[in-house]
């Protein structure tokens, strides 16, 4: 049984509601459990990032809540969009709200453009699906967006297939695309992972100056701690298929509070100042299909006490807006993390 | 004293063929043009580049997996043999490459014990109990557990992996590994076990590395020199922590600058260039970075800087170094 | 472009040129056609003077370079049993070929691609089983043991078809039916795994992202490029529309250009034999062309006169 937290109710500025969202992938010999209780919200206009390694379940929220998980995955729990019910309403009904209220852009995105399409036509088929533009006022909008998105000759381009364009062009047309339901919140998964630094930049300046003029919402899902500090204005932590600590991003990285999130702070290197040893978190992420009991991360924590194996720690709150799922938040002595200190010029 | 691996005017070129055109035309691609560098006894030297740089072929290069166009590699004193004879199979033994795909590195079909031990019995080192013996020490000193001598690659997590590939190039006793990416592929917190156990190998084995990354953060953790690649060239030289304190060339400037940091100071300057970089094919004259460098001037264009010596050490090939490291 | 055409039309002669080549001299070294044509016990006054009417008594090479010449004359020589000019004696054959083949042909397009789609879009479902066994058992029967009992069930036991000849249209439907099933399930089995490779990419997933229903998602993003690999397959069944059904004209005694190869290698006839290989490599060439031109029309990143060959 997962304690809910006591978060604030519903206000009218309330987005997405995410509320014991579960998710369980059908293996054929095992049904092996990825999300083991979920909740989110998101505000309209704010940006949240959602952090964690590989396999945490990122991505497979955002997946899940809109419905795009396949299937073999059962999906449970409560996921609202401005207090209408989002789970299982139906693929038609979904599909209106894909791209057109809720956008979401992926990781690699030449692979994410169907390769035998044009640049142009991929972005017209979202302008006429999300607003039923079409033909020459429909080229029109798109050479807009795709101007708007930094490409330039977006008149050419729009001719173009994707494997003629870099990946953060792709990336950039990606956006345009998304851009182009006029969505109430964007879903970034991984949007830079696969580009070079400088384009990395590039796009992540991109994201802001959108959300600046447009007002949308944005969930940037990260492995990367120091993209998701420099762009959120709240974090998530996941780890294993939980949410395990959240709070407002300053908060998160000046005083983070459970053992994972420090852990993760620690382990990454510095910019600046001397180079101390990392400290590393022990041992590996455990599979799906063989977690621990009671707290996941218990047999790679430090802090781990004898009730921490015991029942999956209840989330609560140590600070206005602060929720961690740690039995010992609060009593840990708090180190600040060597990266808090770090300051980059 | 000479060092352990000195490479001088190191230069790889491709011809291609040029996409369109009625009869193909061929093109030169200049995956590396003109690298110089040189790594001491257990020293590590980090390359840093965006994708497509060269910093991987540059990589090969020193090591002799790849014929240079020009230029000339040093082992110890003495040119490396590209040709496959018995001086090269001696230098490849001292000479190691490990990467980041570790599932293709290794034989899916072999336990990780004896593929570790391998390089041991091919060179028959020993008899079959010492092998065995080293093996199990090299085991543990990579961090794996005796109990996962006979698993296989498959079973294991991507951080045990490269720990495996890690162990089976040093069973050969290198001078040298070149690290192509290797933590590149794991995740956080395992790639800070990665790079622990890299600098503790380091200081037990005595070996020296060639470290290949994007990720600069990690590399100011393991480096002791740092050369940054732009379009088959170095443009940028110097202790880490010069380099990043206060990085002279515009190219390294914002590729630091670019660095997302997990702080919640968020007063950064950032530098955010523009466009993508050129393709090797069509290397810009003068300056390769010049159509990408806000600070570029007439000569840029023009004149191809050369990678020049500023105080202490360091080298950066910017004709406008010296006179803009006031305005940074 | 041009330069690409060039290279490929070149390359095609070549390939005709290697198996008129290649049939030429197998077929003079696996027996003396005189023997066969006029039987063993032909005297040897006869045998010399077949020999010298078609000559056999030149030297190899000789024969080869006037038989090259000729057919550049476009003269395909003239079948040794009666006389009349190959290429007549092949062409009258072609209609009945035809006759079977573009039926089964149109039967493979009809029940394997779609039989692939549906079975890739219900994966792991009970149709889907039921295509892969289906398929499995339709390209592993060989297509005579499969004629045989259809001829069986239908001909002999109940008496609905007839077993063999070329009458009227009922003649053809077993033969039909056997060349169509073996086609149809490899034709199935290749559009099934393309489209479970398409369906598995990740601009299917960002199709639906963008809010795509699937339906489209299926026909307009998943379809073309799950074309890409079915396409060769199918283009490679069109190369075998002239010769493809050696096995099943047999089988039925269907008097097609694949039986006529047949007797005619039983005969020596090498100018009939030769003739018909050599419309075969033609088709085949053709039906590769086609499939590489086809390719750069599906797929942009295959348009291989505009990219050329780059590379390391």
């Amino acid at each position: 049984m997962v304690a809910l937290p006591d978060v604030e109710p519903a206000t009218d500025r309330r987005l997405v509601d995410i509320r014991g969202l579960t998710v369980d992938f059908d293996m054929g010999a095992r049904v092996s459990r990825v999300l083991h209780g979920i909740d989110l919200s998101i505000d309209k206009g704010e940006v949240v990032g959602l952090v964690g390694e590989s396999g945490c379940g990122k991505s497979v929220t955002w997946l899940a809540v809109l419905g795009l998980l396949g299937p073999r995955a059962h999906v449970g729990g409560i996921a609202t969009l401005g207090g209408e019910p989002l789970l299982g309403i139906g693929d038609e009904r979904l599909s209106r709200v894909r791209g057109g209220r809720i956008a979401m852009i992926f990781q690699d995105p030449t692979a994410c453009l169907n390769p035998v399409k044009r640049i142009g036509a991929q972005v017209c088929e979202a302008l006429h699906l999300h607003r039923g533009i079409v033909g020459e006022r429909a080229r029109a909008e798109a050479r807009r967006l795709l101007d708007r998105v930094g490409i330039a000759a977006a008149a050419q381009r729009m001719n173009e297939y994707p494997h003629q364009m870099s990946g953060g062009m792709n990336q950039r047309v990606m956006i345009a695309t998304a851009l182009a339901g006029e969505p109430d919140l964007l879903v970034a998964d991984e949007p830079t992972t696969a580009l070079d630094a400088t384009i990395q930049a590039q796009i992540l300046d991109l994201l802001r100056e959108v959300r600046r003029d447009t007002g949308m919402a944005m969930v940037l899902i990260s492995h990367d701690l120091g993209v998701v500090a420099e762009n959120c204005d709240r974090v998530a932590v996941m780890y294993c298929g939980r949410v395990v600590e959240q709070a407002p991003a300053e908060r998160l990285f000046e005083k983070p509070s459970h053992p994972y999130t420090r852990g993760l702070l620690a382990a990454l290197p510095d910019l600046a100042g001397p180079t101390r040893r990392l400290e590393s978190i022990p041992g590996n992420v455990p599979e799906p299909w063989n977690l621990p009991t009671g707290c996941a991360f218990a047999p790679r924590c430090g802090a781990c006490r004898d009730f921490c194996t015991g029942t999956v720690p209840p989330y609560r709150a140590v600070a206005a807006g602060h929720l961690v799922a740690c039995a010992r938040a609060g009593f840990l002595h708090h180190a600040p993390s060597a990266q808090s200190s770090a300051v980059a010029r | 004293m000479t060092p352990l691996l000195e490479v001088r005017g190191l230069a790889r070129h491709y011809r291609v063929r040029r996409p369109g055109g009625l009869w193909g035309r061929t093109a030169v691609l200049k995956a590396v043009d003109g690298v110089s560098f040189a790594i001491g006894r257990g020293r590590t030297l980090g390359l840093v580049g965006e994708s497509g740089c060269g910093k991987s072929t540059a990589a090969r290069l020193a090591l002799g997996l790849l014929p240079a166009t020009s230029g000339d590699v040093l082992f110890d004193g003495q040119p490396l043999s590209t040709r496959q004879d018995a001086a090269w199979r001696a230098s490849r033994r001292k000479l190691q490459l490990v990467f980041q795909d570790t599932l293709g590195a290794l034989d899916r079909r072999l336990p990780i014990g004896l593929q570790i031990m391998e390089p041991l019995d091919i060179h028959g080192i020993g008899t079959r109990a010492e092998r065995l013996e080293k093996t199990k020490d090299l085991f543990t000193a990579v961090g794996l557990l005796p109990h996962m001598f006979d698993r296989y690659p498959h079973e294991l997590s991507g951080g045990q992996r490269q720990r495996v590939v890690l162990a089976r190039a040093l069973v050969a006793q290198p001078a040298l590994i070149a690290c192509d990416e290797p933590i590149s592929a794991l995740d956080v917190s395992i790639q800070a076990q990665v790079i622990n156990l890299l600098h503790d190998l380091r200081e037990q084995f005595g070996v020296a590395y060639l470290f290949i990354s994007h990720d600069l953060r990690v590399v100011r953790q393991v480096s002791d020199e740092v050369a940054v690649m732009y379009l088959g060239r170095i443009v940028e030289q110097g202790t880490p922590d010069r380099l990043f304190r206060q990085p002279e060339h515009p190219y390294t400037r914002a590729l630091v600058s670019a660095i997302p940091v997990a702080t919640p100071n968020r007063a950064r300057q950032r530098i955010i260039l523009k466009g993508d970089p050129p393709s090797p094919v069509d290397v810009p004259a003068g300056c390769a970075f010049h159509p990408r460098c806000a600070l570029a001037g007439p000569r840029c264009r023009v004149e191809t800087p050369a990678l020049r010596s500023m105080p202490g050490g360091h080298r950066v090939a910017c004709h406008l170094a010296g006179e803009t490291a006031a305005a940074a | 472009m041009m330069r690409y055409l060039a290279i490929r039309g070149l390359r095609a002669i070549l390939t005709i040129a290697f198996v008129v080549t290649f049939a030429f001299f197998i077929l003079r070294l696996s027996g003396d056609p005189a023997l066969l044509i006029l039987s063993p016990e032909a005297p040897p006054e006869a045998v010399e003077a077949f020999r010298k009417s078609w000559g056999l008594d030149r030297p190899l090479w000789e024969q080869y370079l006037r038989y090259f010449v000729a057919i550049f004359e476009g003269n395909l020589g003239r079948s040794m049993r009666d006389g009349r000019p190959a290429l007549d004696l092949v062409m009258d054959r072609v209609p009945a070929t035809l006759m079977l083949t573009l039926p089964a042909f149109a039967l493979k397009l009809l029940i394997g691609v779609p039989a692939g789609i549906f079975a890739a879009l219900r994966r792991n479902s009970f149709v889907d089983r039921l295509v892969i066994v289906c398929s499995v058992a339709g390209h592993s029967v060989p297509s005579f043991v499969l004629g045989l009992v259809l001829v069986l069930l239908f001909a002999v036991n109940l008496n609905w078809l007839p077993s063999g000849g070329a009458d009227n249209w009922k003649h053809a439907i077993l033969p039909v039916v056997t060349l169509g099933t073996a086609g149809a399930a490899i034709i199935a089995r290749f559009t099934r795994s393309a489209m479970l490779e398409v369906l598995g990419q990740p601009y299917v997933r960002a199709a639906l992202a963008k809010g795509v229903p699937w339906p489209s998602v299926v026909w307009r993003h998943a379809l073309p490029n799950a074309a890409i690999p079915t396409v060769t397959i199918i283009g490679f069944m069109v190369g075998t529309l002239i010769a493809g059904a050696v096995v099943v004209e047999s089988v039925f005694s269907w008097p097609g250009v694949g039986r006529m190869l047949v007797v005619g290698v039983a005969n020596r006839d090498l100018a009939v034999v030769q003739c018909v290989l050599l419309l075969v490599a033609m088709c085949m060439v053709a039906s590769n062309f086609t499939v590489d031109l086809l390719y750069g029309w599906i797929d942009p990143r295959l348009r291989a006169w505009a990219t050329g060959a780059s590379g390391h």
